[in-house]
């Protein structure tokens, strides 16, 4: 009996190595899940792209879910994702926040102009400190944020159709389920 | 045309490699001498058409032949031509093919020089060769074929990655490979033996000489794959426990155990089972590592490109190859243990320590590596686990090999006297502590630093104190055999590492600085002085690069040219300049100008003095030795006749009956 | 699907890590040699999340450099080493550190060995008192060469 035990824990080995390929086929391997899930976002206030002079702050957008979208003009992925976007951003029912992560305002600016808006409002974080307290760590990233301030969903990499359909929405739709 | 034939090349190996691991195994199993006697021609024959196709190979990128999508993917018309034969071996499709390559170098030295075998067991052991080499050629044909064309040709290739741009690099898979490869060797003995049923001694005594031998192979390359790291990384560091090392390391660990396992089989006729199964697991775990690295299922520094197709079909043959031989493992094993009575105190029961803590060492290096993996698989989350962790555990285990290792020689076959030990103990004991004391005033009380010295004089002290016990005991021609001179180097070998590790450890000093022309800054007792940054070219290269003076107290020391190299395609990579030295390395790595737009300001540079680091590869290169030496014991050799010929035939004819 | 994906991510990667061969030489104003040790020593016990075989004393990355100030500042603030990991786990997750913490996700990975360890010194410890006493253990005689 105990001859059997090194085969024993190659087959233990093997499965786990099927598994691996399995899951990384599925799975983006370099996508670390957010330890802020159903935790208050940290506190913010980032200028606005188009006028500087405002801030816009976790507490002036307390009270309704809405998405924040990390993006910057030097991010070739944001690129495969604006379509997706420009597309779908309004049918989501909830504002959509651009946050333009480590960027020349110019540059962004001039990205959005080519490109299109989706954005309900453009907030920019130019040294990426911000970023560090959301823990991004690329773009894009998408944290949706409900009325309390807390963070109920993050994608890492780019939005799709299908993440958006089968992911984001129902996301959203449980948020407005329990808001009244 | 011409890589079109070396795709036919490969096909025909194939054949061959069908007929090789087919024929003499029936021939083995019905008596049939014909069958048998076809393993020699076909392994040559093998080895004669992938040899062809590798030139083919070498012959495309030598003739930037763009047409063939591997060259064009890792060579343009600038790489100088030693590049492009490394390039062969630089992605994943190569160096497969280097890898059938060696198995084949290996087969056809076994076929040469294995004229002492008895014919049945050389047939059978030609034969699992045979099996891998059909394995792997499949895996080339079906999912990695380097022979791939582009069409349109384009006019000129991309890179080979600049990091692979490197003398350690152009030689840290070749050699690695004869290590992992050679470990099949070893594989296929026990294979053979364990089909026989004949668990005699003779076979053990047959293989100790390729494992040595594949084991000194894959010290080298570990040796050279550290080097590279430390020399082009340009981070200064010589191991980082990433997964694709501590793939090539859990093969040498296993190694070091079955080397010494074997001894004690051949001599004593002991451990058999055990023996058996390490032979097993090394080779094994060679195929784990070349696992590891193509399917992409850990995140790694010098992993290949990945493709899920690939990493299914190399653990279907794992799972074959590694499952069917512990089945059979499991089913033939000797279930009663044979050989001679051996005490509490003796050198098996020493041998048998020390491997169970390079097992266990093996074992937690693989469930280190796996454990990110297991976190997935039983949602544990994503976890880390990094040099830390390698590095509390690895020398924890390590430590009673350490301090058993200078009673091994001293220690008898079967039952040791203690008088004998206990004189090494003291004269050891006290060469350790005593140059301990005397580290410990150069050294700052650096605790680190301190146990190196003790521990490097203890094994250091207890060899040379068996070298002069044989010098004054025995008489000439006989003091030293090859056998024991290796083992006398390999452990000798493991002073000068300890020496390395734990002093450059402890006493290097690193630091970022930035540095306008004419700066001076003061690193570990030197001053390293800048002089400004000019510009370079290189074959396919241009670079920035620096001008960094040094001296000490004064004297000129050396003056150090780190570079920024920009390669084809805007790819950059750092050239460190080392300036190598017996108890110290000075070594400059060049950063980014403080201004982009004055490069003739300021620059950031990183200074590192590494005392005794260079020890580390020193020591590893007298383990390498050490192994070599052992395998050339003529002893392995001459063939034993009535006894060797007895044991391995006997059975077979009983089971021909 | 994710193959795709991945790709994109990878370029994404490629995008922001820049040069991933170039190294990261960054001066930072320490007080003294005793807080650069101890810089030197926190950031190589972290991951780079972005160039994940790497850690953040050694990544090039635009990321990792931000993360070396963000360690150097809280440094500056007076914040035990303690305290800078567990700033960076609550935004990153355990996935930074190298040396992963001791809880009960990892207590296989941190006493898996000890547990082999302790099998196979019984094994072991078994296999030699039985050897012992299948016959009287002698040494061979003394010739010299069968040593």
């Amino acid at each position: 009996m105990s001859r059997l035990l090194p085969f024993f824990a190659f087959v233990l080995l093997a499965i786990l190595l099927g598994f691996g390929i399995w899951w990384n086929s599925s799975h983006d391997p370099t996508a670390v899940p957010s330890p802020l899930i159903n935790k208050p976002a940290p506190a913010f206030a980032l200028p606005k792209l188009d006028d500087p002079a405002q801030t816009v702050s976790k507490e002036s957008m307390l009270g309704k879910p809405y998405l924040v979208n990390v993006f910057a003009s030097w991010c070739f992925a944001c690129g495969e994702e604006h379509p997706v976007l420009m597309a779908e951003a309004k049918q989501l029912g909830i504002p959509v926040v651009g946050y333009d992560y480590k960027d020349e305002p110019a540059d962004a600016k001039a990205w959005l102009a080519q490109h299109g808006n989706p954005y309900d409002i453009v907030i920019t974080d130019q040294s990426g400190h911000t970023a560090i307290d959301f823990g991004v760590y690329g773009a894009p990233e998408t944290f949706l944020i409900d009325g309390k301030g807390v963070v109920r969903y993050k994608r890492i990499g780019p939005l799709t159709p299908d993440v958006i359909a089968q992911q984001l929405m129902p996301a959203i739709a449980a948020l407005q389920k329990e808001a009244p | 045309m011409t890589p079109e034939l070396g795709q036919l090349a490969l096909i025909l190996a194939l054949m061959l490699a069908l007929a090789q691991s087919i024929l003499p195994l029936l021939g083995a199993w019905r008596g049939n001498r014909a069958l048998m006697a076809v393993a020699r021609p076909a392994a040559s024959g093998q080895a004669v058409f992938v040899a062809l196709a590798f030139a083919i190979l070498v012959w495309a990128f030598l003739h930037f032949d763009f047409s063939v999508q591997y060259v064009a993917d890792n060579s343009n018309l600038q790489l100088p031509w030693y590049y492009r034969i490394a390039a062969v071996w630089g992605a994943h499709e190569g160096s497969m093919l280097l890898w059938v390559l060696i198995l084949n170098v290996w087969t056809v030295a076994l076929a040469l020089f294995s004229r002492q075998l008895p014919e049945v067991f050389l047939a059978r052991v030609l034969s699992v060769l045979g099996i891998i080499s059909v394995g792997f050629l499949c895996f080339i044909l079906f999912t990695s074929n380097p022979f791939g064309r582009l069409l349109p040709m384009p006019a000129d290739g991309a890179d080979l990655n600049p990091v692979l741009q490197d003398p350690g690099m152009t030689f840290h898979p070749p050699v690695l490979y004869m290590g992992y490869v050679g470990f099949s060797v070893a594989f296929a003995f026990s294979i053979a033996a364990l089909l026989g049923g004949s668990m005699e001694q003779a076979w053990v005594r047959w293989a100790r000489p390729w494992t040595n031998a594949a084991w000194a192979f894959l010290s080298c390359g570990i040796v050279a794959g550290s080097w590279w790291a430390y020399a082009e990384l340009g981070w200064g560091g010589w191991w980082f426990w990433d997964p694709v090392e501590n793939a090539s390391f859990m093969p040498w660990l296993v190694g070091v155990a079955l080397i010494h396992a074997q001894a004690v089989t051949e001599k004593r006729g002991s451990l058999r089972a055990w023996t058996i199964l390490l032979s097993l697991f090394a080779f094994s775990l060679s195929l784990l590592g070349t696992f590891l690295v193509r399917s992409g299922i850990l995140t790694s520094v010098h992993a290949f490109a990945s493709d899920p197709r690939r990493g299914t079909y190399i653990l279907c043959f794992l799972a074959f190859v590694v499952g069917g031989s512990l089945l059979l493992y499991a089913l033939r094993a000797p279930k009663v243990a044979g050989g001679k009575a051996f005490a509490l105190i003796s050198r098996e029961s020493a041998i048998l320590i020390g491997n169970l803590m390079f097992t266990v060492a093996a074992a937690m290096v693989l469930l280190g590596t796996l454990f990110p993996l297991l976190g997935d698989a039983l949602n544990l989350g994503k976890i880390s686990v990094g040099p830390p962790y390698f590095g509390l555990l690895f020398p924890l285990l390590m430590l009673p090999v350490v301090l058993l290792l200078p009673f091994g020689p001293y220690l008898r076959w079967g039952k040791s006297d203690v008088p004998a030990l206990k004189q090494v103990l003291v004269r050891a004991g006290m060469a350790a502590a005593a140059c301990a004391i005397i580290a410990a005033f150069f050294v700052e009380g650096q605790l680190k630093a301190i146990a190196g010295v003790a521990c490097a004089v203890w094994v250091g002290v207890g060899v040379v104190l068996y070298i002069v016990k044989r010098w004054r005991e025995m008489p000439r021609g006989r003091r030293y055999p090859a056998e024991m001179a290796g083992m006398l180097l390999a452990h000798f070998g493991v002073a000068i590492f300890l020496i390395g590790v734990l002093l450059s450890e402890s006493l290097s000093v690193t630091r970022d600085v930035r540095m306008s022309p004419g700066q001076v800054a003061a690193v570990g007792g030197y001053e390293f002085r800048f002089d400004g940054v000019t510009q370079t070219t290189g074959p396919n290269w241009v670079a920035e690069q620096g001008v960094v003076t040094v001296t000490r107290k004064g004297a000129p020391i050396a003056v150090m040219h780190p570079q920024k190299r920009t390669y084809t395609h805007e790819r950059v990579q750092t050239a460190s300049a080392v300036d190598p030295g017996i108890t110290r390395d000075l070594y400059v790595a060049l950063g980014e100008p403080m201004d982009a737009n004055h490069v003739e300001g300021a620059w950031a540079l990183r200074l590192y003095t590494k005392p005794f680091i260079r020890w580390i590869w020193g020591g590893g290169l007298f383990m390498m030795l050490g192994g070599f030496v052992s395998a050339a014991d003529r002893r392995f050799r001459v063939k034993r006749d009535a006894e060797a010929t007895q044991t391995i035939t006997t059975p077979v004819q009983e089971s021909q009956a | 699907m994710g193959k795709v994906l991945r790709a994109w991510t990878l370029l994404a990667l490629i995008a922001i890590t820049g040069i991933a061969a170039a190294q990261a030489i960054d001066p930072l104003p320490f007080r003294d040699h005793a807080e650069e040790l101890r810089f030197q020593h926190l950031t190589s016990e972290l991951r780079c999340l972005v160039c994940q075989d790497e850690d953040l004393a050694d990544s090039n990355a635009d990321f990792a450099r931000d993360l070396r100030h963000k360690v150097f500042e809280l440094m500056q603030q007076g914040k035990s080493d303690a305290e800078i990991k567990q700033y960076l786990v609550d935004r990153y997750s355990d996935f930074v550190l190298y040396d992963p913490p001791v809880n009960t996700r990892t207590w296989l990975l941190w006493f898996g060995p000890l547990l082999i360890l302790i099998t196979g010194g019984v094994v072991v410890g078994y296999t030699i008192r039985k050897r012992s006493r299948v016959g009287t253990p002698v040494a061979p005689t003394d010739n010299g060469d069968d040593w």
